[in-house]
């Protein structure tokens, strides 16, 4: 009798740790959730939660003010409207490469293909030096638009031009798989029933690309709302009227308002949250349409 | 990585387009390419050798330029053997076992590349900054992390700690653990089965994640400009240091450190097209292998499924 119920229990004798886990006998769990807990704690965890108390240390109305103070209303305005623009430009001139590079044969493709990724690549400031001095009013190409008394260094102009560069690969990147993998069949049985390419792009192929095509939005305006080393060359920051988001988190440590700056940077985290969040709905209602035709 | 297929849609009817669409299609994209991205990274060479040779090796040669290099040297040593071992636990981790939590433990893998860098960077401001209760401890202790290279090195870790573990999991998961677990059934210890089992089979994917990390913690500047306080000599990585000459109108200087940056971004960019075609090369012979000869070449190249027309 007691022999059963010692060798019953014994299971549950095992450590907590095992019993997170389901059955399997390959070694390292305890190892490799320990350094996975150590560095995610330490590196993300940690921070975050110091960020949030830092915030409510100076309570909703300081949040509040903070966030509605002239300057930063402008900044958050301004950021948002560009990374907007920006993300309507890379979406059709993303959308168009990665066509180009999935349906055409041309000389020079896989250069132009291995080069979408080159903003990943290159570092943020050499790509904001680069193109702030091209587009000074007296640089290669500024000099040309000088002509027409249109500045786009240090003007928001400039702000669009450096996040379209910096975000361009994500659209690419996004649709070019599906654009790859989107079978054939569609567009046949679309020519068949009498639809021009433009009537099958709009109505077959376009809906296929969607989930990818705003997932890489989504991705793209995010990162574009917190870009900050290419920008802050060529947008001329001017308070008021060519300031990021970023920078004044940047310029309010440098007041050593430490509170302020982590108010913001919290907004921006809600920010990025809300977009990530708006992706997965609007996703998850696309599938579901696509689930039931 | 990238997606490509074979399939001929020009010689399809179905999914052909008129020649001249075609045309102004590929100069668009083409032109769009070259405006955007080819002449700003032309432009950083252009600008670094206008003034000749002499003076870009003199401004890189520049103690403070040499300080800048060496301290970016040193930041890439300390980041990538510490993301090898992470990227690898967290990817052995996640495709290895199933635990209550691994949901957690890809979100917050994920949250780095959805926070702006100087978020980033503010945090560990917040976390260890000389103000802070960590901070002042640590300062006390004779350490100091904010405004000095542990600081940069953490910002660094923090940009760039998925891209190990993002390459590993979704071919470790598609590797599954039969061969692990084989070697365990004929004897092997737990670290023999890693280093002859696990670690040949992921080893293209594992320099292809730290040549990523290298990249990103050589160029990072949002982060890394947070918490280093911009101390001349002492805690400038070469992306600051561009910055601060650009700032002192030192074109040459600044581009010239860019030049070296944008050669290190070409390097990646080519090994990262070298493992693609690899990859490809080894698919493609190992797909003739598995499926039938017959089989024809479908939109759909890489799953051979019964829509697939003769």
């Amino acid at each position: 009798m007691s022999a059963t119920s010692s060798s019953a229990s014994k299971p549950l004798k095992k450590g907590w740790l095992t019993r997170l886990r389901q059955r399997n006998v390959l070694p390292g769990f305890g190892l490799s959730m320990g350094i996975t807990v150590f560095s995610l704690s330490l590196l993300v965890v940690l921070p975050f939660a110091m960020m949030a108390y830092t915030t409510t240390q100076m309570g909703w109305t300081g949040f509040w003010e903070t966030i509605t103070q002239p300057q930063v209303t402008a900044a958050i305005k301004l950021s948002l409207w560009m990374s907007f623009l920006a993300m309507l430009t890379n979406m059709v001139f993303g959308t168009l490469v990665a066509w180009v590079l999935v349906r055409y044969e041309f000389w020079g493709k896989s250069l132009i293909n291995a080069l979408v990724d080159l903003p990943f690549a290159l570092p943020t400031a050499v790509t904001g030096i680069s193109l702030a001095t091209l587009y000074a009013p007296n640089g290669l190409i500024g000099q040309w638009f000088a002509k027409f008394d249109i500045q786009v260094a240090f003007t928001p102009i400039g702000i669009w031009l450096a996040l379209v560069v910096v975000s361009f690969p994500f659209i690419v990147r996004a649709v070019q798989p599906v654009l790859a993998e989107l079978s054939v069949e569609f567009e046949e049985a679309s020519a068949v029933l009498g639809a021009n390419r433009f009537t099958t792009f709009r109505k077959v192929i376009l809906p296929e690309l969607l989930p990818a095509l705003l997932m890489g939005a989504g991705m793209m305006f995010a990162r574009a709302t917190g870009e900050y080393g290419s920008v802050i060359f060529i947008a001329g920051n001017i308070p008021m009227q060519s300031e990021i988001l970023p920078l004044i988190i940047i310029s309010k440590l440098e007041q050593f308002d430490v509170q302020g700056a982590s108010a913001v940077a919290l907004f921006m985290l809600l920010i990025s949250f809300v977009i990530l969040l708006t992706i997965n709905i609007v996703q998850w209602k696309l599938s579901r349409r696509v689930g039931a035709r | 990585m990238q997606i490509s297929n074979s399939y001929d849609y020009q010689s399809n009817p179905a999914t052909k387009d008129t020649p001249w669409i075609r045309r102004i299609f590929i100069v668009i994209a083409v032109l769009f390419m070259v405006v955007m991205l080819v002449i700003p990274l032309l432009a950083v060479f252009y600008e670094a050798f206008k003034s000749g040779w002499q003076l870009y090796i003199a401004s890189l040669v520049d103690p403070e330029a040499v300080e800048a290099i060496k301290l970016t040297l040193i930041t890439a040593a300390i980041v990538l053997p510490i993301n090898m071992v992470l990227g690898i636990a967290i990817a052995w981790l996640v495709t290895r076992y199933q635990f209550k939590g691994k949901q957690l433990v890809t979100t917050l893998l994920d949250l780095p590349f959805s926070v702006s860098p100087v978020v980033a960077g503010l945090m560990f401001v917040l976390l260890f900054g000389l103000n802070s209760t960590l901070g002042g401890w640590l300062e006390g202790m004779g350490f100091q992390i904010i405004y000095a290279v542990p600081g940069i090195v953490l910002a660094t870790l923090f940009v760039t700690f998925p891209f190990v573990a993002r390459e590993l999991i979704p071919l470790m998961q598609t590797q599954g653990d039969s061969e692990e677990q084989a070697a365990l059934t004929l004897g092997a210890t737990g670290w023999q089965t890693f280093w002859h089992v696990t670690l040949p089979n992921i080893k293209w994917a594992l320099l292809y994640g730290l040549i990523l990390t290298n990249a990103r913690a050589m160029g990072e500047f949002g982060a890394v400009s947070v918490v280093s306080g911009h101390i001349r000599g002492e805690t400038n990585t070469m992306p600051l240091l561009v910055e601060i000459a650009y700032n002192d109108y030192n074109f040459t200087a600044a581009f010239a450190l860019s030049s070296l940056l944008a050669a290190l971004a070409l390097v990646t960019l080519l090994i990262q097209q070298v493992m693609t075609k690899l990859q490809e090369r080894k698919f493609a012979k190992s797909e003739r292998l598995v499926s039938a000869p017959e089989l024809p070449v479908s939109a759909n190249a890489t799953v051979p499924t019964s829509q697939d027309k003769p």
